[in-house]
Formats: structure tokens, sequence, C-alpha cells
């Protein structure tokens, strides 16, 4: 644990995601405003006591907006991950351990995702479902999958002649217990990492669709479509576009250090 | 150290160019736009579109790119004044029959197409039949396929009979673009090059269009209705409304629709701005609405309906939304024209009002403040499409509506969605919606219990046998002031059982750089544009093609 | 070497049959069809007549027959006419019988995205190797430090906050570059030179935008690979035999450390074509990615599974051409020793 902390990306990214953690889960508590509550008396007003980061077009508080739109974010960075790596990991272990034919069609299914470009994909199914929260994390999630078949296919490969897998499978063990029990604890590094990573990219994907206007649909707050109204009123509400931009890349930014220092951590144990 | 050279050299390569291509910056000198200038013919004249016209036959292209340029292209028999009553464009005249069912145009001496050919009534009955040829894929075959019988006495002559008088008859008249029928006799209309390639009899004809970039029209000498003064008319596509407002601020365009904040709130604080662009303000063509889905309950009950009416303040959606930049209304028509009822006003905002007769209709409110009958709550869901204003609007009626205890949720959906998953379908409670509207106050396919198909334009279901018949007398009166008395009855009704709500007119913006000139000020009914070939930029103030260095 | 050609392009053809599948299955996923947007909701155009565009598109045929029907005319690279853009081919230009040559939509636009997207590989790739090998051989001092961070800021900027920015400031300090379109007004009357340039100029923008991520991404590989490299045993032998550092770094070092480079570059491809859409939007570039978008939003289904299709297939080949790249670079493989 020690070494941890010793690690400086991994610690500072960690700061910075625990931070946006709490922010998330007590905005509540800790909004000034409704972040609905419309007040067309105040609408547009530059940051200022009040209003800590301004007020956008319908007068509502940007402060309050940006911490809902924290819920939005990492919630929609979680379950898409969670959704990804959940298939990435069934395929992946399927094609690492039976190899042959299961191996060659779950590598082909993920060669042809991987060559379509994956916005595209993701633009044109998102369009033509309606968009909303569910059916963002669900695309996402349906999009990235394939990163993580390939490692857990990697790792099993190399795990799968080893001794005790062999003594595992000589008693009998049947194939689902040797996979989870042997195979899955030790290839936790890959997984582990490039969840995290990919939690970055989904955030920072879904940002990208609300902007678009093929995200989070309004009311709801999401960073991606204040900046939606920060493009509208560019030249004159500047607050509009520099907070949601700058907490999108400061989250993005934890999770890549995070995720990065993470490597840098587990790799050098389980280096064979 | 050789590292250090190579650092060196990455510098200079990347960041000089940077500093030559900066060195091109023109300075701007104050020039005084208000002077006396001549007016004479040249100059170019660019605006902005956020889409790229599909096809400049305005019959077959549905998208208002398309008929933006084609409407500077091509002319129809009749168009409006700036007072918005008809006047010649192809035709110098026409009569009416006495049995009110038959029209004769008489078209003006020596016209011509920008080819030099005559434009004859042989053109005019060629496009007719052209657009009621079920063969063609035009969306608005309907008005036409009324005429029961179209022929041509003579070349100037054009005589149509419809099946019983049609009051809308000479509105429709004014928008079908006439089309040339020595080039167009052996084309497929549906796929003809000649949509890319017009050749029209109006004003300007297409110089260049430079896909995904630009659409540039040149004046056309054989204009029918004489020679325009701005020589050049090019509109650039530049989908993105705030980069068409920083290129308006760059003098890289000269005219465009603003939003209400622009106009409000930015322009006034730029004096730069000020000084180089004029900024107008008219009534828009149309009006935003709130819709109930007649058939669904609660929204049967009238009482709710019109309860919710007095729920809404409209005064501040107009001044949350538009910024005060729009109008209420009580009649389903343009402010202004003589449609509105000048009897009738809007319902005020009264929630007090409003609970009395939710309470009639068995609402009442419980412990949390939410209104119940029955034990369920007051709760719909309010659709809207992906445009800023709409959603706007809905969350501001939606914030009103939940202080008075009724729950509402919004839900934003792209359009073609909106219309096949919901609207068709009739799988919806609200919807916060707007009508274009046309200059005639014909709105049979709009009101008319009829009209209630799938995909027809009554989707909210509403069925009333007094508005039937008045729609149905509207569409053959021809004497207008008997028109208006049918129609300002008509607005009665419809206030009354308030399927819908209005919300407001807004006004359309617009800002024009001042160094176009000629511009009618205050607006005339018609709007700005109406005169548009009549503007003209001084030689002085003209924008050169070539950037200088 | 030539077995592997021949094996690594057979191999395609059943990527493309998986590729056009998936595009086609996503399409009818949608519940709109072109007729909706196409006559709007005005009041002057009827169902009928609607109902007589939606047959004469063959929108009413069951959903096999209109995957088989695409696929034959694919098959021979018609594909199709744009609903929205009316009747324009959707990938190569027509001629018809006066001689009149209507250009396809992505004729028009994928030279465009393509010159974007080489331009940004071009820049990735010299860059990010100057700065990944800069901060290798400077390991942990201030510039391996700051380089890293840039590289990590780069990783985790939006892409389209970033294009905000930039047209604020440019917005701000007017004329100092074009902030929309390919080019100027007039641009036909500048000389070729001059032409040359003021696109460039239009393009700064644009390519600055699309290849900040992929940047920072390359430049973090080709740090960490040389660091890996700069390690091993026969570097130091090298460097026990006298030979000059920097002869050292850039030589036999970097040799070694462009070959994984090609495959990543090849594999950051589709990434490139994709992420084009945003910055194309903004600054108003009529490329494949601007299109892509506006035919999603207009449902015009010939240009979207076209878009699909060839992009895929673009992505395709750019992974050959860097698998045969790797292979013709690593003599390993070319000699046939290694597969």
């Amino acid at each position: 644990m020690s070494i941890f902390f010793k690690n400086p990306l991994a610690l500072s990214g960690l700061i910075i995601i625990l931070t946006i953690l709490i922010a998330a889960l007590v905005a509540p508590i800790i909004a000034p405003y409704d972040p609905n509550f419309i007040n067309i008396n105040s609408i547009l007003l530059p940051p200022s006591t009040n209003h800590l980061m301004g007020t956008d077009g319908l007068g509502r508080d940007v402060f309050s907006r940006m911490l809902y739109g924290a819920q939005i974010s990492l919630l929609v960075g979680f379950v898409a991950v969670g959704i990804a790596t959940l298939i990435g990991v069934i395929l992946g272990s399927l094609a690492g351990f039976y190899r042959g034919w299961v191996d060659s069609l779950i590598m082909r299914f993920v060669d042809i995702m991987l060559s379509i470009p994956t916005f595209f994909l993701i633009l044109a199914v998102i369009a033509f479902l309606t968009p909303s929260i569910w059916n963002i994390m669900i695309v996402i999630g349906l999009t990235s999958w394939m990163g993580v078949t390939r490692l857990v296919r990697a790792e099993f490969f190399s795990l799968r002649q080893r001794e005790y897998v062999l003594a595992a499978e000589t008693m009998g063990s049947n194939h689902f217990s040797i996979i989870i029990k042997h195979l899955l604890p030790n290839s936790l590094t890959p997984i582990i990492v490039s969840s995290v990573l990919g939690i970055a990219s989904a955030v920072l994907v879904e940002s990208g669709l609300s902007f678009l206007g093929l995200g989070v649909q309004a009311p709801t707050a999401s960073w991606g479509n204040i900046l939606t109204d920060g493009k509208e009123y560019i030249q004159f509400a500047w607050w509009l576009s520099l907070f949601p931009g700058l907490a999108i890349l400061i989250t993005v930014l934890g999770y890549n250090l995070l995720g990065e220092g993470l490597r840098d951590i587990l790799d050098p144990k389980n280096k064979i | 150290m050789k590292k250090n050279v190579l650092f060196f050299n990455f510098i200079v390569i990347f960041i000089l160019p940077l500093f030559i291509i900066s060195c091109s910056k023109d300075t701007s000198e104050v020039i005084d736009y208000s002077k006396e200038f001549e007016n004479s013919f040249g100059g170019n004249l660019i605006n902005a579109m956020a889409g790229e016209p599909s096809n400049l036959i305005a019959m077959i292209a549905g998208d208002s790119a398309s008929s933006a340029i084609a409407g500077n292209i091509f002319n129809s028999l009749v168009k409006y004044d700036e007072n918005l009553n008809y006047a010649p464009d192809l035709a110098e005249s026409w009569k009416i029959s006495n049995n009110q069912k038959t029209i004769t145009f008489k078209l003006k001496n020596g016209l011509q197409w920008a080819d030099g050919i005559p434009l004859t009534s042989a053109d005019v009955l060629f496009t007719w039949k052209l657009i009621t040829n079920p063969n063609t894929r035009t969306p608005y075959a309907s008005d036409y396929q009324l005429v029961k019988k179209a022929s041509t006495p003579d070349p100037l002559t054009f005589k149509v009979t419809y099946e019983s008088s049609y009051a809308p008859a000479l509105d429709t008249w004014t928008s079908l673009h006439i089309l040339p029928k020595h080039i167009l006799k052996d084309e497929d209309i549906n796929n003809t090059f000649f949509s890319r390639k017009p050749t029209g009899s109006s004003f300007y004809k297409l110089d260049k269009w430079i896909s995904g970039q630009q659409v540039t029209l040149k004046a056309n000498n054989k204009s029918v209705l004489g020679v325009p003064l701005i020589e050049k008319l090019i509109s650039r596509i530049i989908p993105d409304t705030s980069s068409q407002f920083l290129e308006l601020t760059a003098d890289n365009i000269d005219v465009m629709n603003i939003n209400p904040i622009q106009y409000q709130r930015v322009f006034p604080a730029r004096k730069d701005l000020q000084q180089k662009i004029a900024l107008y303000k008219e009534m828009g063509n149309g009006y935003t609405y709130l819709g109930f889905n007649l058939k669904k309950p609660p929204f049967n009950d009238i009482r709710v309906r019109q309860a919710l009416n007095y729920a809404i303040d409209k005064d501040e959606v107009i001044k949350g939304v538009l910024l005060g930049l729009g109008e209420p209304i009580s009649s389903p028509y343009k402010p202004g024209t003589r449609w509105i009822n000048p009897n009738l006003s809007p319902y005020p905002y009264k929630p007090s009002k409003a609970l009395e007769l939710l309470q009639e209709a068995g609402f009442k409110k419980n412990n949390d403040g939410i209104l119940m009958k029955n034990g369920k709550p007051l709760k719909f869901e309010i659709i809207t499409n992906q445009n800023k204003q709409r959603e706007m609007t809905a969350v501001v009626i939606q914030k009103r509506l939940q202080d008075i205890g009724v729950d509402v949720s919004i839900r934003v959906i792209e359009w073609a969605s909106f219309v096949n998953r919901f609207i068709k379908t009739g799988d919806f409670d609200v919807v916060v919606l707007g009508w274009s509207l046309s200059l005639d106050p014909d709105q049979y396919n709009i009101w008319h219990s009829s009209q209630q198909g799938p995909g027809q334009f009554n989707f909210l279901g509403y069925s009333n046998k007094n508005v039937d018949k008045l729609l149905e007398l509207g569409r053959e009166e021809l004497n207008i002031s008997k028109r208006e008395k049918i129609y300002h009855k008509f607005s009665k009704y419809l206030l009354e059982d308030s399927p819908i709500i209005y919300l407001y007119a807004g006004y359309s913006l617009s800002a024009v750089h001042k160094r176009v000139k000629g511009i009618k000020k205050p607006a005339p009914p018609a709007g700005i544009y109406h005169n548009n070939y009549n503007w003209f930029i001084p030689k002085p103030l003209r924008r050169n093609e070539i950037s200088e260095r | 070497m030539i077995s592997y050609l021949i094996k690594r392009i057979l191999w395609m053809i059943p990527m493309l049959i998986g590729i056009s599948l998936v595009s086609f299955f996503i399409m009818h996923l949608a519940p709109g069809d072109v007729t909706s947007s196409e006559a709007s909701f005005n009041p002057k155009a009827s169902e009928e007549s609607r109902q007589k565009l939606r047959e004469l598109y063959n929108l009413d045929k069951p959903v096999i027959i209109q995957y088989g029907l695409w696929v034959k005319r694919i098959a021979q690279l018609d594909f199709g006419n744009s609903f929205a853009s009316h009747q324009k081919p959707v990938l190569w230009e027509r001629t018809d019988k006066s001689g009149n040559v209507t250009k396809g939509l992505i004729q028009e636009s994928l030279p465009i995205t393509l010159m974007i997207n080489l331009l940004g590989i071009c820049i990735i790739f010299s860059i990010s190797i100057f700065l990944g090998t800069l901060s290798a051989v400077r390991q942990n001092t201030w510039v391996d430090r700051s380089i890293t961070l840039f590289v990590f800021i780069g990783f985790a900027i939006p892409g389209f906050w970033l294009a905000l920015l930039l047209m604020y400031w440019t917005g701000v300090s007017n004329q100092w570059l074009p902030i929309s379109g390919l080019h100027s007004l007039g641009y036909q009357n500048l000389s070729n030179f001059d032409q040359f340039t003021d696109l460039l100029k239009h393009l700064i923008l644009p390519v600055s935008i699309s290849s900040l991520s992929g940047l920072a991404g390359i430049s973090l590989y080709v740090r960490n690979g040389m660091l890996d490299i700069l390690h091993q045993d026969f570097i130091t032998t090298a460097r026990s035999k006298g030979l000059k550092e920097s002869k050292i770094v850039f030589i036999h070092a970097l040799k070694n450390a462009i070959l994984p480079l090609i495959t990543i570059v090849g594999l950051s491809i589709p990434g490139l074509i994709g992420g084009s859409v945003i910055a194309e939007s903004i600054f108003a570039i009529p490329g494949m990615g601007k299109l892509f978008y506006d035919s999603v939003l207009m449902r015009d289904f010939p240009v979207i599974m076209g878009i699909l299709t060839i992009g895929s297939f673009l992505t395709l080949i750019g992974n050959l051409l860097a698998d045969i790249g790797y292979a013709w670079a690593d003599p390993r493989v070319r000699k046939g020793l290694v597969k």
C-alpha cells in the first residue's frame, strides 16, 4: 500500500477522483440552489458571490448544475465501463481458455468492431434510439469492450500453461471453476487498469454526445450540455464554456493519472 | 549539442509561419455609414445558411435552404406586396369568374427565361401538370390537385377551374415556382440535373455551387421584374450559429438571423458592432403553442385545459425565453393581420382560478401539495423537438405547473423520432411546438375533424362541429370581409375550447451590415426582406473579393 | 512475405461482410424514415403524397430483401443516391446524357477529411517522436515532467472544448485565423501558392483539434518504448563501444521504437476518421465527419451506410498498410522468419 503513495501519478489521480466523487455525492447538500430553479431576472449573470460560476440562459445557477452534472458524468462512466468490462471479460475468457474456433470467431468479431470508427457507430446508434442517459451508457459499453477482451485473452494465453492450471485440469476441475478461481484473479491487473482508463474515455464520449445534443437531455444538467449553452453564447458568457470544460478535463486527467499510475505499480509485480 | 539545435529548428519551423500569417491582419478604419450614398449596380451580399440546399426545384425539395435559394431564381404567378396584398409576379392581372370557381390569369408581355427563350402560359400549364403528376416526388401536390381543369387559351392566358370555390387558391399560386417547359419537357423531374443547374426567370441566376461550402447567385439581366442592384448573392454554408455570429463580427458575412440574447445583450455591449451592423426586428411568421392530446384524459376535460391555461404565465415565458422579443396571442394568426380577432385576449396568469377549475374537475391537493383525483396524481410529460427556444419554454412551463401541484416531466426528442414515434401514433401527453403560417387564413388541415388520420395535421384530435362548419365556409368564401367574420368566430371557439395554449408569436430578428442600403425601416408587414432586390451596396463600401496583404 | 500479403488481403473479405451486416443492422434500429424529415411538419404536405414517397424509395419492403438488394449494389460499388441531398450519388459521380456531371457525396468530402487526417498523422508522427524521445532521454528532469504533463492534459482535454476556446480566442482577436470554411472569398483569383497558404490557414484550427489526443497518446507510447529500449543490453554495448550518444539515440534506438509505432498509428486511424465529426461541424469543413453527422440527423440511410462501409474499409486498408509497413520494416518478418 505504501508503494501506492510513493507513486505521484496514482496519488494525484486518486486525489482528483476522490474530490470529484465526493462533490458528486454531496451535491444535494452543498449545492446552493436547485439546479432546475429558473429565474428569468438572473439570466446570464457572470460569476459573483451569489453565483460562484454565474448563471445560464434561464437564470439557473451554474455551480449547482455542475455539481449535479458530476453525478451524471460519473454514473455514465461507471455503468458504461461496467458493461464493457463484463462483456470483455466474458468474451476474453472464452477466447483465451478454449482457443481454437471459439477464439477465432470471437477475435474476428473483435476485429470487425474495431474497424468501424467508434464515434460514428455511437452517433448512429444513439441518433436512432432516443437519446437518454441509459441508452448512452449501454451504447458506450457496447462499443468499448474490445480492448478488455484482447487483454484478458492475452493474459489467459500466457497463464494457461502454468503448472497450477494444468494441475487443476488433471484433477478434473470443471472449466468454469478454473477460469474463476485460477485464471481471472491473476489477470486482474490489465482489467483494472483498462477499467480506470475506460472511465476517463466514457466521460469524454458522454460529454461529447451531450454537447452535440445527442446525450443527456434537458432539463437534466450534464457538463456536456452546459457547454452546448456555452457555445450559443460564446462571445458573451465565457463562464458557461470555461467551467464545464475544466471539469471534464480535470476528471479525465484524474482517471488517466490513476490508470497509468496503477499500471506502473501493478506491473512489476506481475511481470513474468 | 545536437539535441538543442534540433529543438531550435523545431521552434523555427512551427512558430515562424504563425508570425507570417498573422502579419496579414487588416487594420480597419472607422467608416461613416450614415452618409447619403448613390445607388449603383454591383457588390456582393453574403449570408450564412446552416444547411446546404438539396435541390433547387422547390416543389421537390422540402428544406428551407433550398426554397430560400430557389426563391431568388424563380417566379410564381402571383406574389405578396409589402402590405401583404396580392400583387403581380408573372401574371399582370387575374379575374375570378362569377361562379367563383374559375381564375383567369393574364401574363405580362415580353417575359423571358434567363436563357432568352420567351416565358408563356405553356410553361405555367407544364408546371401545373408536373406538380399534379403522381410520379413527381412532391409532398405539395394536394392544393393543386383541387384544380379540375387547367387550360391555356393563348400564350398569355392561363385558366384554372376548381370543383368548388376555393378561397386559398390565390395563396397557393404564390408559392408555385414556374418551371421552363423547353428545358424540362423530356427530363425526369425527380432526377434531372436541372435541380443543380436551374434556369429561372427571376432576379438571380445560379453562378456557382461549391458543394458543402457556398452557393453563388448572379444578377439575371433578363429578369422579368427588372435587374437587382446587388450583383452577387453568396450563401455560405456555416452550420454552427456561433460560428456564423463570429463571421458576422469579422465582416465575413453581411446578413444573419440572430437570437434574443444576441439582440438584447451582446450587441448593446459592443460598440464596435453597433458601429457597423444594424439590427432589425419584425413579427415572425408563426406562433409557438402547448398542445394537448385531446383523446387522453384528463385533457379531454375542458376545465383541465383552461385551468392549465390560467396556470401558465405567458409574460414570463416571453420574458425568459425571448427576452421580451415576442407577443402573446389569442388567435391562431400572425399579429397585425386582419384575421386576428381584436375582441379576444389571452388567458391571464391566475393560479387561483386554475386551482378553482381543477377542483371543479375533481382534483384536490394531497399532503405533499400534489393534485390528486381518485388516488392518481395530475402528472404528464411534455415532449418537444430539439429546438433551443422550445426546450427553454418547456422548462419554464414545468416550473409554473409544479408551483400549483402538477407533476410535469420534459423529454426532448429528435425530429424524425418525434414525428414517427409519438405524434403519428398518438402516444403523447402534451407537446410544445410551433406552426409556421401561410398568409391565407385557411386552417382546415389543422383543425377540421376529418383531418385526424395518421400523419395528418389534426394530431391533437380536435373536433368541434361549429368549427368544422366555419372552416368549410371559410374555404369557399371569396369575399374578404365575410371571410374575416368567419375566421374571427373560428378564433373565438378555439380560444374557449383551449385545445392548445397560445404561448407566443416571436419576433424575427436580423442583423444586417450597414453597408447594405435600401432596407425599409420600420419594416412593412411583409418584412424587411420583401424588397431585397432593391437593396444596394454603395461603391465605396463594397467588399473586396481578394484578400489584401 | 507475399503469402503473408495475400492472406491478409483475403482476410478483408469476411471482414467486409461482417461490417456490412453490423452497419445494416444498426440502420434498422431506427424508428423514423426519411419521408418524415423530408416533408417536415408543414401543413401543406399531405399524407398521401408522403406515402407515395415511401413507396418510391422501397422503404416498404421487408428488411432481409432490403439488405440483399443493398449488398448486391455495393458489390458493384453502387451505393445509391442520397435521400436528403436529392439524388446526389453517395459514392462517385455520375454523368447524364447531356454530359452533366453530378459529383458523389463521399467523392467530394472524403479527400478533405483524408487531407486533414493525413496532415494530422504527419504532425503526430513528427512531433510525438520528437517529444517522446526528448522525454525518454531526459528522463525525470523537468523537461520530461513537463512533457509528460502536457501529454496527459492533451489526452484529457475534450476536443470540442478546445475548439470552443480557440473559436473564442480567434473571434476576439479577429481575422487572425479564419474560423470557418476551407477557402476565403475570391480564392480562385489567388495565385497557386497563395491558394495553398490560404488553404493551410483554414486548416490550422481543425487539424490541431483532431490531432491533439493522438499526439498525446503516441508521445507517451514513444517515451515508454524508448525507455525500454534504452535500457537494453545492445544499447549499453553500443555505448561502451564509444558511439556518439546522439547517434545511439536517433539511429539505433529510434529504429526499434518506430516499428510498433507504425502499428499504433494504424490502430488510431478509425479514431481519426470518427473524431473529425466535431472539428468539421464547428469549423464548417465539408468533410466526411460532418457529412455523417448531418446524414444521421436527416436519417439519410444510403449515405450513413455508405460512410460506415467506406470508413471501415479505409480502416482496414490503413491497418493493412500499417501491417505491410511493419512487415517490410522488420527484417525478421520480411525474411519470413517470423509470422
